[in-house]
């Protein structure tokens, strides 16, 4: 069936929660109002208020008693509401959920999966179009898990809630309803750590996750009109990355395209080109390129647009690879 | 109630044993000989396994060390009355929360002794390790309270702060999830006065620390922190309350930190030895001591046979913490995940190889 995201993951939390009765899921709004964009719709009325819990509006309270239910036997998926009002919870995140399996030397373990939507592009607020994934990479033990698109999300989702390792799941927001894809109906694992081909090509690379994906693809299709073949690496996860696959393609191609709409100054492109540095620097026929969100605060919507990763900005981001 | 018939808005604090021991009859517990004796011996290897610790911080054989003297009556009038399945959510100044759950000394030394290890507990032992960010562990005793009672286990999360935890967010989010959501969870908060150098005159204008509890619509109660009994008989109906599915409780234990912050810490810069004074007067102990005294289940052969019975506790745990081997470069990586990504692989195989770091 062609499902777009928001109902990938609403169908990959429903068929998860009925097969195991351990998962329950946590956050504001998310239980009679199916969250702020219904992606937990319905689930209340399936599951009740034990399995789908409307919490007090506290970002903290929502990880740290997570916390306490996962180690003790329960696989909580907690929603965030905005990756913008996650801070209040980094305590928790840093200092625990990512550290107590280390502490205890395995004896204690956070099988916690932290769902939120982030980025702009859906003319928000402030503090809406977060896009601080880089924060969370820094963080040793957690998992950081990016989805491009409904059938990824699905299959992405459900590993993260089976993986015994917490993770931080990123829903671009701006994707949530952008494009329907078909999406299989049984329940099915995208194994974390493993990123994707999204596209074969041999003269460069772009490395993109998350809402960047679409915007990369948009570019890749109109170099191949100027004889360009791009081939796109969608990382899926960003920590613990998939480098391999990341240098294989660039050990193929020679050139290195990293595209992220977060500011580009210690971003996760800079790791992926210290990466491509290290490891692949003979293999390269022009310097590394970043195409990212610039160094700034995430302008207003009115401004918004100045801020944005445009695949105009990633096709000449392109050409100048193309013609060093 | 004990909740009810002291109301810390009225200023009324739950009071069994005066500082020389004598008991108030109507309200003392009903606890056999040897709970009492086992209660005391408690105290006293808490006591002394503290002072061990402290000598071996200046011996350069333990690292930073957070003393509890002065918290014994609050630690073990805690702890004992739980059942071997709840939990203990505890925080660092602790080790009588330690002793009383059946922690091995030597693991909680081996621990401070700067070693991860030492906070892996042994199987059924119920205490999640300390936590260091103050407040923090609150709220994970509420989540755990929680996961009991979606789960039908009829175990109960306790928690232990100390009053600076009360100004910190986390204690707000603990409290306020555990009224919303009715859990099974015992707070416990150590009022020992002092946050580092800041007095607790500075955490709150509230007058008691206990009067919290209302604002989160569950009951609280201020006990004497210093009288076993007082913090025994209050947890013990926290306990019931939260089993017969009543929700939680708020208790405020007042105390006195007997000792400095930390072993990197010098109280004497920010408090009066008066007031030190006044409360050595009101040792834990030494008013346990006396009423067991007048039970007639203390004399100075139990006394000596406690004490000797420590001191060798104490021994037979250092020399067991400093024998353990340290951690080797495999412990140090291989907890991060349950299992080794390549980068991690590659990074701990450059530890070992002597190598700069960046791959080959």
């Amino acid at each position: 069936m062609k499902l777009n995201m928001v109902e990938a993951i609403n169908q990959a939390l429903a068929q998860e929660m009925a097969r195991d009765p351990r998962v329950v899921i946590l956050g504001e709004d998310i239980g009679k109002d199916g969250g702020v964009f219904r992606v937990t719709d319905g689930l209340f009325d399936k599951f009740g208020p034990e399995r789908v819990m409307d919490t007090p509006l506290a970002e903290s309270g929502i990880i740290g008693a997570s916390i306490g239910m996962a180690a003790f036997g329960l696989r909580p998926v907690a929603e965030i509401q905005f990756l913008g009002f996650i801070y209040p919870a980094l305590n928790q995140i840093i200092s625990h959920v990512a550290r107590l399996r280390n502490r205890t030397r395995g004896s204690t373990t956070v099988p916690l999966v932290i769902r939120t939507p982030y980025g702009a592009g859906v003319r928000a607020l402030e503090h809406h179009s977060e896009s601080t994934e880089a924060l969370f990479c820094q963080i040793p033990g957690l998992t950081v898990v990016v989805p491009s698109g409904p059938a990824d999300a699905k299959g992405l989702l459900v590993a993260s809630i089976r993986s015994d390792d917490p993770v931080i799941f990123f829903e671009p927001s701006r994707l949530y309803r952008a494009a329907k894809e078909e999406v299989p109906e049984d329940l099915y694992e995208i194994p974390l750590r493993q990123a994707r081909i999204a596209r074969e090509g041999c003269d460069l690379t772009i490395v993109a996750w998350g809402a960047m994906v679409p915007v990369a693809e948009k570019a890749a299709a109109d170099a191949e009109k100027d004889g360009v073949s791009a081939e796109i690496v969608d990382l899926r996860t960003l920590a613990p990355m998939d480098r391999e696959t990341v240098l294989a393609s660039v050990r193929k191609t020679g050139r290195a395209l990293i595209v992220h709409e977060a500011p580009r100054s210690c971003g996760v492109g800079a790791e992926i080109a210290a990466l491509i540095a290290e490891k692949a620097l003979l293999n390269l026929s022009a310097p590394v390129l970043r195409v990212t969100g610039w160094d700034i605060t995430i302008p207003l919507p009115k401004s918004e647009d100045f801020y944005y990763v445009s695949p105009e900005r990633v096709r000449s981001g392109i050409r100048r690879l193309m013609e060093f | 109630m004990l909740t009810d018939a002291f109301d810390p808005q009225k200023g009324e604090r739950l009071e069994i044993l005066d500082a020389s021991g004598r008991v108030r009859k109507d309200l003392e517990p009903r606890l056999a000989p040897d709970d009492l004796r086992r209660m005391y011996e408690l105290m006293v290897l808490t006591r002394a396994a503290d002072l061990k610790a402290l000598k071996l911080q200046r011996q350069g054989r333990m690292g930073t060390f957070a003393s509890s003297q002065g918290h014994e009556a609050c630690q073990i009038g805690a702890a004992f009355p739980l059942r071997e399945t709840d939990w203990f959510f505890p925080y660092f100044r602790d080790l009588g929360i330690y002793l009383a759950r059946g922690y091995p000394l030597a693991l909680y030394y081996h621990s401070w002794m700067g070693n991860e290890a030492g906070l892996k507990p042994p199987e059924g032992v119920n205490v999640f390790p300390y936590a260091i960010p103050v407040a923090s562990q609150i709220i994970h005793a509420t989540g755990a309270g929680l996961a009991a009672r979606i789960l039908k286990k009829d175990i109960v999360a306790v928690s232990t702060f100390g009053d600076g935890a009360t100004s910190e967010g986390d204690f707000h989010e603990g409290l306020n999830f555990a009224g919303v959501f009715s859990t099974p969870t015992v707070f416990v908060c150590y009022n020992n006065q002092w946050a580092i150098s800041t007095p607790r005159s500075r955490q709150t204008a509230a007058p008691t620390l206990a009067q919290k509890a209302v604002a989160y619509g569950f009951p609280g109660i201020a006990v004497d922190g210093n009288d076993v009994l007082a913090v025994h008989a209050a947890v013990s109906e926290a306990l019931d309350r939260a089993r017969s599915g009543k929700g939680p409780t708020l208790i405020e234990a007042q105390t006195y930190r007997m000792g400095h912050h930390t072993t990197s810490d010098d109280a004497t810069k920010y408090r009066d030895s008066s007031e030190l004074a006044e409360w050595e007067k009101r040792d834990p102990i030494k008013r346990f001591q006396a009423y067991l005294g007048s039970k007639g289940l203390w004399d100075l052969e139990f006394e000596r046979a406690v004490a000797a019975q420590a001191e060798a506790e104490i021994e037979r745990a250092v020399a067991e913490a400093e024998s353990r081997p340290p951690a080797s470069p495999e412990d140090i990586f291989s907890y991060t995940f349950k299992d080794l990504p390549p980068a991690l692989a590659e990074q701990l195989a450059e530890l070992k190889a002597g190598l700069p770091g960046g791959g080959r």
